[in-house]
C-alpha cells in the first residue's frame, strides 16, 4: 500500500509541475504582501513535509517489519505500556515546531497588515471598492474618480483598499497582489498592498455570494504614476459625474460591464464605520459615543475631508 | 406561495427524475410491505423498537442512504466543473447542490454514521443491557429522520436551500434568498438537531452510570471514551446551533433583524455562531473515528493500545481546543493581528495532541503482528492520507498564509483530507468490524478490500488537484469557470477520480448484499479475537446483551480472560429487566415533521394543530405508567442455549 501511495505521488507532483509550466498565481506574487504571503506558504510546506516524512518512514517501517506473514505463527506480541520518553519526545518536538509556525505567522500577519515595507515613506492612495449583486465599485476619494469592475492603480505607492459591501458579504482578492479581506455591509475593513511591476492581474470575488458568483471577477491594472495620471485626468475630462440616480441603477443591476465616473458615490452614499469604530462605539462611555457619531456626521457633510477622518480615526485606534 | 411556484424545482429534468424514483421507491416499499404481510413485522420490530442496537442499524442505513444522496450531488458538481464553460447545471441548480451535499454528508451521513455505531456498540463494550434512557433514544432517531426527510423533500418541493451549507447572512436571508430553501435549512436542522442533543445526554448518562462492575474511567475502551468525549462535546455545542437555527428563523419568517444589515443587525454573528458550533461539530465526526481506529489498530495488530494514558488526554485536550478555534473560520473578515494570531495559534495547538495519537497508533503496530484485513486497511490507509489533511490544517491555521486559502479549493481539498480519511474511512472501518457483530454474517472480505482500495486510490486522484488548483487562485462553489484560466485539466482529473469513488461506493453497497446472499452463517461470537466486551457475548446479540454482566478488573479485560482461559459471562443467571417498545417516538416525530414541514410554508395554522399534536404525545407520557418488562429465566436460558448450540 505503502508503495502505491508513494507512486501516486510522484505522479502527482509531475502533474503539478505538468500543470504550472508557469507558476501557480500564488507563488508569482507582483507585490510585497503577496511576497511575503508565498514566502510563509512556501515555508510551511517545506516544514509540513518534513514532518509528512517522519510519519511516513515510520508507517512503512511498522507494516513492512511487523506484519502477520513475516512472524512465526506461535509469535505472541508482547503487552507495552507506553513511554514516558517517547510520548515527551513527540509531544514537545511538535510543540516546538507550532512555536515556530506561530512566531512566523504572527510576524507575517502584522507585516501584510500594514503598509508595505518599502512603501512607508509614502503617502498611501485610497481606493474604496464595494460590492453589489455581483459587481466591484472602485472610488477613488483623492481623485474624484470612480469606476465598475476594474481598478487601476500606480506602482511605486502604497494602496489602501477600503473594503465594503451593498448586499451579501464578498471577499476582495488580488492573489498576487495581497491575501483576500471581506467586505461587508456594516463595516469597513483594509486590505494594503503595493504593485512592484507594471501589470494587469486577475482580482475577484472569492466569497460565495449567490447566482452570479463565478462571474464575479475585475481587472486590475497597475501603471506607471504617469500612466495613471494620465488616466485620471481622461477620465475626469470624458466621462460624466456620478448621479445619485445613475448609481441606484447601477446598484439594482445584476452583471454590467466595465465603465467610468469623474465622480464618486461616498459623495452621497458615505461607507460604512471601520472596525475600530465599532469597537469604541461597542465599550462606549456616553461621551466617547457622542464623539464617534459627531465624527460620523462630519464625515457624512464634508467629503472631501474623507481621508482625513479617516487618518484621525487611525489615529486614534493607534494610541 | 403559489402552486407553480411550490413544484417549480420539478420543471428541471434531473429533480423531475429524482423524484419520480423517490416516490416509485416508495410505492414499490408499500406494496412490497403489504404484499408480503409485513406491516406488523416493520412496526413491532423496527418502528416501535427502543432497542439500542436496533435504532444503530436504522442510523446506519439511514447514513448509507444519504451517503448515495450526498454522493450523486458531489458527482455532479464534479461533472459539471470537469471542463469549462459546462451548461450540464445552471448557477441556480448548482447552487442548491452543494448546499445540501455539505449539509446531507456532514448532519446526515457523518453524524448518524457515528451516532449509529455509538448506539450498536457503545453498551455492548461498557457491558450494559440498553442505553440509560431508551425510549429518548428512539424519540432521538425519529427526530433525526424526521429533520433528514424534510432537507430531502426540500429538493422536490419549493426547492433547496442554496446559501451554501454555512448559510451565512445576509445572503441567506429573505432578502436574497427569497425562496423557501433557507426554511428548510432552519427547521430540518433544528429537528435533527434537538434529535442529536438529547443522544449527547443519553450517552453521557450511559456511559457514566451504566458500565460494567469494575469498569472505572481509566479501563474503559478507547471508542468509548472517545464517545463520551464527543457527547460532552455534544451537550455543549448543539445548544449554540438550537439558538443559531431559532433566531434564523425568526429573521427569516417572523421579521426580526438579528442578522441583518440595518437596524442594528449584525450578519457576522451568525458566522460566529455558525462557528461556534461548526467547529466543535467537525470534533464531534472526528473523534468517533480516533477511537473507532483505537479498537481496529489494536485488535489487528494483536497488541494493547501504545500510551492508553495519553490517547485519553490528548483526545480531552482536543475537547477542549475545539471550542477555541471557531474564529479561524474567517480570519479574512478583518479583526485585528492580535486577534487573528491568537485563533492561530490555538489552531495549531490541535496538531499537539493529534500527533500524539498518531505517533501512539504507529507505536501499537511495533512488535504487533499485523494482519490486513478490511477494516485494518482502513485504519491503514487513514494515516497516510489524513496526515496530509492534518498538515494542511497547520498550514490554513496560520492567519496570514490563509488569506491566500481563503474560499478557496485549497480549503475544499482540506476538509475533504480530513472528513474522508477521518470520519468516511473510520465509520467505514467500524462497518464492516461490527457487522458480524449485528449481523451474525461476515462482510465479504475480497469485496470489502477491492471497495477500500478504489476509494483510497481514488480519493487523491480526486482531491490532490484541488490543493493546485486552490493554490493556482480557483475560488470554491463556482458553478464553471472559462478555459483561459487553465483549470480544465485538472478538474477533468478530479471528476475522473469522483466516478472511481463512486465506484468503491457502490462496491460497499453491493457487498451487503452479496454477503447477505452468500456468506456463512453462524459466525462465532468473538470473529476477529477482540479484546473489548462486545466480543464476549453472542453473534447476533441477544435483545438483552449479556445473560450475565461481565465483572471488570483490567483494561482489556476480555483479552486477558481469554489468555486465562477464563469465562467472564459466566454466573448466575437472573430475570432481566427491559424497556417495553413504544410507537410514541415515531407517531410524536411525525406530528413535529409536520409541524415543521407547514412552517416551512407559513402555514401557521396546521403548524399549530400538529404541535398541538406533538404535546399531546408528551402529555400522555408523562402520565403514562410504563415499568417495563422482564425476561423470565428459563427464557434467557432457552435463548441462551440456542444460541449456543448453534456454534
Amino acid at each position: 500500500m505503502k508503495k502505491k501511495l508513494s507512486l501516486m505521488f510522484v505522479a502527482f507532483s509531475a502533474l503539478a509541475i505538468l500543470a504550472g509550466c508557469e507558476p501557480l498565481t500564488v507563488f508569482d506574487p507582483k507585490g510585497p504582501n503577496a511576497k511575503t504571503l508565498s514566502d510563509t506558504i512556501i515555508l510551511s510546506i517545506i516544514t509540513m513535509a518534513f514532518i509528512l516524512l517522519v510519519v511516513y518512514v515510520l508507517l512503512a517501517f511498522m507494516l513492512t517489519k511487523y506484519r502477520a506473514s513475516k512472524a512465526s505463527a506461535d509469535y505472541e506480541p508482547p503487552h507495552e505500556e507506553g513511554s514516558h520518553l517517547l510520548e515527551i519526545i513527540w509531544t514537545v518536538i511538535p510543540i516546538i515546531i507550532v512555536a515556530f509556525l506561530a512566531v512566523v505567522t504572527v510576524r507575517t500577519t502584522s507585516t501584510v497588515e500594514t503598509t508595505p515595507e518599502g512603501y512607508d515613506n509614502k503617502e498611501p492612495l485610497v481606493i474604496y471598492a464595494s460590492s453589489s449583486n455581483w459587481k466591484w465599485h472602485f472610488s477613488y476619494p483623492e481623485q474624484g474618480v470612480e469606476t465598475v469592475n476594474y481598478v487601476n492603480i500606480p506602482t511605486d505607492r502604497p494602496i489602501e483598499f477600503k473594503l465594503y459591501s451593498f448586499g451579501p458579504i464578498t471577499s476582495f482578492w488580488i492573489p498576487q497582489l495581497a491575501g483576500q479581506k471581506y467586505a461587508m455591509s456594516d463595516m469597513l475593513t483594509t486590505i494594503h498592498l503595493a504593485a512592484d511591476e507594471v501589470g494587469s492581474f486577475m482580482g475577484r470575488n472569492s466569497n460565495f455570494n449567490g447566482r452570479g458568483f463565478a462571474e464575479m471577477e475585475f481587472e486590475a491594472q497597475s501603471m506607471t504614476q504617469a500612466d495613471f495620471d494620465d488616466w485620471v485626468s481622461k477620465v475626469k475630462a470624458n466621462e460624466k459625474p456620478l448621479t445619485e440616480e445613475k448609481f441606484d441603477e447601477l446598484l439594482k443591476a445584476e452583471h454590467v460591464g466595465r465603465s467610468s465616473y469623474s465622480s464618486t458615490h461616498l459623495e452621497f452614499r458615505p461607507a460604512p464605520m471601520e472596525h475600530s469604530e465599532h469597537m469604541k462605539m461597542g465599550g462606549m462611555d456616553h461621551s466617547d459615543m457622542d464623539m464617534s457619531e459627531k465624527e460620523m456626521d462630519h464625515s457624512k457633510m464634508d467629503h472631501g475631508n474623507h481621508s482625513d477622518s479617516e487618518k484621525n480615526s487611525e489615529e486614534t485606534h493607534s494610541h | 406561495m403559489s402552486m407553480e411556484e411550490v413544484f417549480h424545482p420539478m420543471q428541471e429534468p434531473m429533480i423531475l427524475a429524482a423524484a419520480i424514483s423517490i416516490v416509485v421507491g416508495a410505492v414499490v416499499i408499500v406494496a412490497g410491505l403489504t404484499y408480503f404481510k409485513k406491516w406488523g413485522y416493520f412496526y413491532k420490530n423496527w418502528l416501535s423498537t427502543v432497542d439500542h442496537k436496533k435504532i444503530g442499524i436504522m442510523y446506519i442505513a439511514t447514513a448509507l442512504l444519504m451517503l448515495m444522496r450526498g454522493g450523486i450531488d458531489a458527482l455532479l458538481m464534479r461533472a459539471q466543473t470537469a471542463v469549462p464553460d459546462n451548461g450540464l447545471l445552471d448557477a441556480q441548480h448548482y447552487n442548491e447542490i452543494f448546499t445540501t451535499h455539505g449539509l446531507l454528508m456532514i448532519l446526515f451521513m457523518a453524524m448518524p454514521f457515528v451516532i449509529g455505531l455509538m448506539n450498536i456498540v457503545i453498551p455492548l463494550q461498557i457491558g450494559a443491557r440498553d442505553v440509560a434512557f431508551p425510549r429518548l433514544n428512539a424519540v432521538s432517531f425519529w427526530l433525526f429522520a424526521a429533520g433528514c426527510g424534510l432537507l430531502n423533500l426540500s429538493f422536490i418541493i419549493g426547492g433547496s436551500p442554496d446559501a451554501g451549507w454555512t448559510a451565512y447572512f445576509p445572503l441567506a436571508g429573505t432578502e436574497f434568498s427569497p425562496t423557501v430553501g433557507n426554511n428548510y435549512y432552519s427547521l430540518a436542522l433544528q429537528l435533527s438537531g434537538i434529535g442529536t442533543l438529547m443522544t449527547g445526554v443519553n450517552f453521557i448518562a450511559t456511559i457514566i452510570k451504566m458500565r460494567a462492575p469494575g469498569m472505572t474511567l481509566m479501563k474503559m475502551p478507547m471508542f468509548t471514551w472517545s464517545i463520551l468525549i464527543t457527547n460532552i462535546i455534544i451537550v455543549f455545542a448543539f445548544p449554540v446551533l438550537t439558538v443559531a437555527l431559532a433566531l434564523m428563523m425568526l429573521d427569516r419568517q417572523f421579521g426580526t433583524q438579528f442578522f441583518a444589515m440595518q437596524n442594528g443587525g449584525m450578519d457576522m454573528l451568525w458566522a460566529n455562531l455558525f462557528w461556534v458550533w461548526g467547529h466543535p461539530e467537525v470534533y464531534i465526526v472526528i473523534l468517533p473515528a480516533f477511537g473507532i481506529f483505537s479498537e481496529i489498530i489494536a485488535t489487528f495488530a494483536r497488541k494493547n493500545l501504545y500510551g492508553y494514558k495519553s490517547m485519553v488526554m490528548s483526545m480531552v485536550v482536543i475537547s477542549l481546543l475545539s471550542f477555541l478555534v471557531w474564529a479561524h473560520h474567517f480570519y479574512t473578515m478583518g479583526h485585528g493581528v492580535m486577534v487573528n494570531s491568537v485563533f492561530s495559534i490555538t489552531t495549531m495547538a490541535i496538531a499537539v495532541p493529534t500527533g500524539v495519537k498518531i505517533f501512539n497508533w504507529l507505536l501499537t503496530m511495533r512488535h504487533g503482528k499485523i494482519q490486513f484485513t478490511t477494516p485494518m486497511l482502513y485504519a491503514l490507509g487513514f494515516i497516510p492520507i489524513f496526515t496530509i489533511g492534518g498538515v494542511t490544517g497547520v498550514m490554513l491555521a496560520m492567519a496570514s498564509a490563509d488569506y491566500q486559502y481563503h474560499n478557496t479549493m485549497f480549503l475544499v481539498a482540506h476538509f475533504h483530507y480530513v472528513l474522508i480519511p477521518g470520519t468516511v474511512f473510520g465509520v467505514l472501518a467500524g462497518y464492516h468490524y461490527w457487522w458480524p457483530k449485528m449481523f451474525g454474517f461476515r462482510l465479504n472480505e475480497k469485496l470489502g478490500k477491492a471497495a477500500f482500495w478504489f476509494i483510497a486510490v481514488c480519493f487523491n486522484v480526486t482531491f490532490f488537484p484541488l490543493f493546485i488548483l486552490g493554490l493556482d487562485g480557483y475560488a470554491r462553489r463556482m458553478y464553471t469557470y472559462s478555459e483561459s484560466t487553465g483549470y480544465g485539466p485538472l478538474n477533468m482529473l478530479s471528476f475522473i477520480g469522483g466516478i472511481g469513488l463512486a465506484v468503491g461506493f457502490a462496491l460497499i453497497v453491493y457487498n451487503i448484499y452479496y454477503s447477505w446472499k452468500h456468506m456463512p452463517r453462524n459466525e462465532k461470537a468473538d470473529v476477529w479475537d477482540g479484546r473489548t466486551l462486545e466480543w464476549a457475548t453472542h453473534s447476533p446479540v441477544p435483545e438483552y446483551n449479556f445473560a450475565v454482566v461481565p465483572t471488570v478488573t483490567r483494561l482489556d479485560e476480555y483479552w486477558f480472560a481469554k489468555k486465562e482461559g477464563r469465562d467472564i459471562t459466566a454466573g448466575k443467571i437472573e430475570k432481566i429487566h427491559m424497556p417495553n417498545n413504544t410507537g410514541t417516538p415515531f407517531w410524536m416525530s411525525g406530528f413535529f415533521f409536520l409541524a415543521a414541514f407547514f412552517a416551512v410554508f407559513n402555514l401557521w395554522v396546521p403548524a399549530i394543530i400538529s404541535m398541538i399534536g406533538v404535546f399531546g404525545f408528551m402529555i400522555h407520557r408523562s402520565f403514562e405508567k410504563d415499568h417495563g418488562r422482564y425476561i423470565s429465566v428459563e427464557e434467557v436460558m432457552a435463548t441462551e442455549k440456542s444460541l449456543r448450540g448453534d456454534k
